[in-house]
């Protein structure tokens, strides 16, 4: 039993570790009252920017490369990449007042066929003759853990042998967690998402609020992307791989109830449950029963959805200007 | 002692579309002193005092805060000037406590322990009741304007504006309210109140102005004026209202309510036992302080308020009696009762504000025709014949009807409303928002329709027009039924005492 | 914070109502604009001149007869799958789990195709499939509905799990059926009765497709225009008081409209996996369910319009699949085209909705138009 958990929960973890970035992610826009249906497109935008970064600064160093840069480039390219899609969408939602789901629909069919797209050439570009491109060096420093791990038998296997990628995302969900109910921006962040129009009166700037949040949230769903490919993928980029995790981050906000701090756990849990199938023996006669395990965390999700909302608890609501745009001057 | 100008408005206009909401506004606030702003409603009070808050940005004009020219841009910039507006329509966060509330938008460390300390503080100061911790969602509408208030105490106003802060309040509510402005006067604050009633005006206010239409009409020293010559400058000339009031022809019971009683979904009781009767040919006016359940009244009636207990029968022309509690609008039209409904909400609820006149006319009459479609004639004629009967001023039958003006919307909805041949009309504040010509179209309306022995339900606020136009009034206070009176012989003041309290003058 | 206390330039106020002419030009500027740019990054990538660009896009769209029915038939599937989302719209419950209802759809009638083929005659397979794929792209749609007119739990999110649920029932039946066995694939159904395809219209498997589409159109035009039904619709999305005031009973048409919603949605399930794949697989709605939200949203839930704004998604879509294949490039080049004319349609409805006023400089007040 306790050999089980030490493998499984280790691959629950990182199967859970980049839905957990795209979620906290998400609880951050959501909670400044946007609701970005984009965020699958822009953790696969997130991932190609640091592909790319990676790729081209691979192939200037030519296999020497540098620890920090390797990780400092295509971090850096990442965020920029996620950050200029979360402008995007807030510069059509909040400055243009478009519709939230259909802004963030439209870029997810942008921001996956842009990861594809760039893949593809990528793959194209480095004439190899599989449909992938592999950065294992880059990867390497990312998925780097600390050298002691390995010694400590299952509790090193559980809780240490990770990249720093996978204890920042931690990191990241707690500091959210905390600037979103302890701080005077997180009160505010809240009061913008629940009602603009107080928040407005009160003086707070909402639109630079929705846009700080927005991209914020988009940088952090980002690393998201940026974890699966260098770290999870082992610095394999092939197209379609990433697959629906970004919806199923943002079914993880639901399931949270908007918490970041519960998100981590429940990012684990989903993680798990998202490879479960693997554990559960089915037998090779009955191969299909893994499709219907691996329906469970959507399953999971609807079902507390609509508990919550039936037990109609306020402090448990989705913020109540969700998906609204804000006019101050409405009339 | 020269008065010091906190506030001067120079040349301030600003319009919504076509509508000038302020044209070309003068005027001053001075420290040390309570200004009444005093207009009809849609005169651009609330409009003026939200371009100071930052709310709105004028089209034109300048805002000179202690002497200095200041841009407003938003409502941060007005908090740094010192300008604190307690907004009509509360401000609040529901799933924020009330701290929090009080905190919001101000800058450095967050500490609600500190905060709340601070809160109690100002409370105890003045006799506010407030717990910190209580979440709005749990409060009552005069624990929210408390935190409203607290608020703008706790960033130290020193320009405070009030818009029409006493709709919602108890009179010892008031009372305490009024004692707080007072000793913050005293304080050398500037404080402005928005207000349309006379007598808060004359009790509270050093000073008073007068908004019409938008423009400034003058101010004067409250000590100096009367109400005569307020109403005057209020509504331009001097008018005697002179509503018309046929006796009623052979009034029979219609309506018959007993010992109603409603609560509203948040389990507060709306009403309490309430029992009347509505006869055919006469019209019964509601009158009470806003907010005291007339809405869940009417609302009960036309089957759309639940109802804890009680009885509403209507009663045919053959005497026989129909229960109406526990269905909704579609079944007791569908019994044969027709009950016209002009709600408070017109575009809200009695009308669909992006539909034409013709569609907002087949509201009532959709599931007439064929099982599948729609007639769409009959409601163009309607439409056709309500426009041009009532002298709806409009682009064409095909406007949407947000783009009409107030009073426009209202002959809409009433014209719909009484196109019907109904037996029993209720209204809510029908002429709120309208000019005078408007309101006395609508009036006229209301009567014609007693005339044809309607049995006519009218919710009004203002007690000259309902004193003129009731044959017996209602007055609720606080859900409960605090007396019926004859409208021929009943005086305002005794009216206004039973608005206020419980169990006054009980002569039926 | 710095404390710069300048005038704004500009302040937004709303529109009049603007001309239907001046709101049309808008939107034809914004699309213009936005395939000049494409035509522009597509030279970049690819080296060739702006001219053989749109060439190009014309030749993958237009090129041949074949080429011309494939587009057409792909206008088609989207535009039912827009219709079918478009009256939840109206009523402003947002239906994004077409692409679930679609599926769903899918599988019902593979499962009519794959178990009753040597059981049934092929004219009651058929009425089997259309029955059931109607029926349980209905159901597909009732449970939001449900969810929403009982608790107002919210849509967007609800109804976006429900695409997943269905994505992996199509997994799971994918391989209790699969053809042969361990391939993960169903492979073509009844490839040699050919039970269970649905009839070819003058010989031509294209046209069975632009017909529903056609009847389709029709059908939700006068629905959402003419009919008690559309009308009530209209007055919930525009205002729940409204309607109960005049006692629409509320969570009633939302269920009605739901079911309806997701039974066309079941529809072009039927059409794609009887008329069109003769197959399922998870990836048969191909996104369409969410491109379909863009189209109805873009029509401004305008049957008609609908038409115009699928053709542009087609066509866009056709046309950079073509230059991607003649240049070797990857086939999601169409997702990046199509994204930033999405871009540019979302963005001009700004500028159909308010104006920009000047500050200060002009004291006349703007009329509307």
């Amino acid at each position: 039993m306790l050999s089980f958990l030490t493998a499984f929960i280790p691959r629950a973890i990182v199967q859970g570790i980049p839905l957990l970035y795209g979620s906290t992610g998400e609880i951050v826009t959501q909670k400044s009252g946007n609701l970005n249906l984009g965020i699958p497109g822009v953790m696969y935008v997130g991932a190609i920017s640091g592909v790319i970064g990676s790729f081209f600064y691979e192939r200037s160093v030519g296999g020497n490369v540098n620890g920090f840069l390797a990780i400092f480039i295509p971090m850096l390219c990442c965020l920029i990449g996620s950050l200029l899609m979360g402008l995007l969408f807030c510069f059509l939602t909040v400055t243009l007042r478009a519709n939230q789901n259909v802004t963030g629909l439209a870029m997810t069919t942008f921001g996956v066929g842009f990861g594809n797209f760039f893949g593809g050439s990528l793959i194209k570009l480095s004439g190899a003759d599989v449909p992938s491109i592999a950065l294992s060096a880059t990867s390497n420093c990312f998925s780097k853990s600390l050298p002691f791990a390995a010694s400590l038998g299952g509790f090193g296997k559980v809780f240490l042998s990770y990249g720093f990628l996978a204890y920042l995302a931690i990191v990241i969900a707690f500091v959210c967690s905390y600037v979103l109910n302890k701080t005077r921006t997180g009160l505010h962040l809240r009061a913008v998402g629940e009602n603009p129009n107080t928040a407005d009166a009160a003086g707070i700037d909402v639109i630079r609020y929705k846009y700080m949040a927005t991209c914020i949230g988009c940088m952090i769903a980002g690393l998201g992307g940026l974890y699966y490919v260098m770290d999870y993928a082992c610095g394999v980029w092939s197209n379609d791989a990433f697959g629906d995790r970004g919806w199923l981050a943002i079914a993880l906000v639901i399931f949270t109830i908007w918490r970041p701090n519960v998100g981590v756990l429940a990012s684990f849990l989903f993680g798990g449950l998202y490879i479960l199938y693997l554990y559960i023996p089915t037998g090779m006669e009955h191969m299909e029963y893994q499709e219907l395990y691996k329906m469970i965390p959507y399953v999971v999700t609807l079902v507390v959805l609509v508990i919550t909302s039936m037990r109609s608890k306020r402090e448990n609501q989705p913020p109540q200007s969700l998906g609204l745009p804000y006019f101050r001057e409405e009339r | 002692m020269e008065r010091i100008a906190a506030v001067t408005l120079k040349d301030i206009t600003k319009t919504f579309g076509k509508v000038i909401a302020n044209d070309n506004v003068n005027m001053s606030i001075y420290k040390g002193e309570i200004l009444a702003i005093l207009g009809e409603n849609g005169s651009g009070k609330t409009t003026l005092m939200n371009m100071l808050s930052g709310i709105y940005y004028p089209d034109n004009g300048q805002i000179f805060i202690n002497g200095k020219e200041e841009l407003i841009a938003s409502p941060k910039d007005a908090l740094k000037l010192g300008i604190g507006m307690v907004h009509q329509h509360f401000k609040l966060i529901d799933v924020f406590s009330a701290t929090e509330n009080i905190i919001l938008g101000l800058e450095g460390k967050l500490n609600v322990k500190e905060a709340s300390a601070r809160i109690k503080e100002i409370c105890d100061k003045y006799g506010f009741d407030v717990d910190p911790d209580k979440k709005i969602y749990d409060m009552t509408v005069s624990e929210k304007q408390t935190v409203e208030i607290v608020k703008v105490l706790y960033r130290g106003a020193d320009i405070l504006i009030l818009d029409e802060p006493t709709a919602v309040l108890t009179p010892q509510e008031t009372e305490k309210l009024f004692a707080v402005l007072r000793n913050m006067r005293e304080d050398g604050k500037a404080i402005v109140i928005i207000t349309h009633k006379m007598h808060e005006v004359q009790s509270l206010s050093d000073r008073v102005a007068v908004l019409r239409k938008g423009q400034y009409v003058g101010d004067m020293a409250t000590k100096e004026t009367t109400v005569q010559e307020m109403t005057d400058m209020m509504v331009g000339r001097s008018v005697a209202l002179n509503i018309e009031r046929p006796d009623p022809v052979n009034p029979k019971p219609r309506i018959v309510v007993d010992k109603l009683t409603v609560r509203s979904e948040d389990g507060i009781i709306k009403l309490k036992d309430v029992s009347f009767t509505a006869n055919s040919g006469e019209i019964l006016g509601i009158a009470g302080i806003s907010g005291c359940g007339q809405k869940e009244l009417l609302e009960a009636i036309c089957g759309l308020q639940p109802v804890e207990n009680g009885s509403i029968e209507y009663i045919n022309d053959d005497e026989s009696r129909e229960q109406l509690i526990g269905r909704d609008p579609r079944q007791i039209s569908e019994m044969g009762v027709s009950l016209s409904f002009v709600p408070e909400d017109r575009l809200g609820m009695g009308l669909v504000g992006n539909m034409d006149i013709t569609n907002n006319m087949m509201l009532r009459s959709f599931r007439n025709g064929s099982r599948f479609f729609t007639d769409r004639k009959t409601p163009r004629g309607l439409a056709e014949k309500v426009v041009d009967k009532l002298e709806v001023s409009t682009p064409s039958i095909e406007t949407p009807v947000r783009r009409l003006s107030g009073g426009n919307v209202q002959k809409v909805l009433v014209g719909r409303e009484i196109s019907s041949a109904p037996t029993v009309l209720l209204t809510a504040y029908a002429v709120r928002g309208l000019d005078i010509n408007s309101s006395y179209t609508i009036y006229d309306l209301i009567n014609q329709q007693k005339k044809q022995g309607v049995a006519v339900v009218f919710v009004g606020e203002d007690l000259d027009v309902l004193l003129e136009i009731s044959d017996r009034i209602l007055v609720l206070c606080a859900g409960e039924v605090s007396g019926i009176v004859d409208g021929r012989i009943a005086d305002k003041n005794e009216i206004g005492m039973m608005m206020t309290k419980i169990g006054g003058a009980d002569n039926e | 914070m710095n404390d710069k206390k300048r005038e704004p330039l500009f302040h937004i106020v709303k529109r009049d109502a603007l001309s239907f002419k001046t709101a049309f030009a808008i939107r034809a500027i914004a699309i213009i604009i936005a395939l000049i740019i494409c035509g522009i990054i597509t030279m970049i990538t690819t080296g060739i001149s702006p001219i053989e660009v749109y060439k190009s896009i014309i030749v993958g769209a237009f090129g041949s007869v074949r080429k011309t029915w494939v587009t057409l038939q792909n206008i088609s599937i989207l535009l039912i799958i827009s219709l079918a989302l478009t009256p939840a719209f109206k009523m402003r419950f947002w239906n994004i789990g077409g692409e679930g209802q679609v599926l769903i759809g899918g599988l019902a009638s593979a499962a009519c195709m794959i178990c009753l083929a040597d059981k049934l005659p092929n004219a009651i397979v058929i009425i089997c499939m259309i029955i059931s794929s109607i029926l349980a792209g209905a159901i597909w749609g009732l449970i939001p509905a449900l969810f929403k007119a009982k608790w107002n739990t919210n849509e967007t999110l609800s109804t976006l799990m429900m695409n997943y649920i269905a994505t992996q029932l199509v997994a799971f039946y994918t391989i209790v059926w699969e053809v042969p066995k361990g391939s993960g694939k169903i492979g073509i159904i009844n490839q040699d009765s050919n039970i269970g395809w649905l009839p070819q219209i003058f010989s031509s498997k294209y046209l069975l497709s632009i017909i529903v589409a056609i009847l389709v159109t029709a059908f939700m035009y006068v629905y959402l225009n003419y009919s008690r039904h559309g009308y009530e619709v209209t007055v919930v999305g525009e205002s729940e008081n409204t309607a109960k005031y005049v006692g629409i009973k509320v969570e009633k048409v939302i269920v009605r409209t739901m079911v309806l919603s997701g039974a066309v949605c079941g529809l072009v399930g039927l059409l794609l996996v009887g008329g069109i794949n003769h197959t399922i697989t998870t990836t048969i709605a191909g996104g369409q369910g969410f491109t379909a939200v863009l189209v109805s949203w873009m029509a401004k839930f305008n049957p008609i319009t609908m038409v115009l704004s699928s053709f542009l998604i087609v066509f866009m879509n056709r046309g950079a699949s073509e230059i991607s294949t003649n240049f070797g490039l990857n086939q999601s080049y169409s997702d990046i085209l199509t994204g930033i004319i999405l871009f540019f349609i979302i963005g001009c409805e700004f500028f159909i909705r308010y104006t920009l006023m000047k500050n200060h400089n002009n004291k006349t007040v703007k009329e509307g138009k």
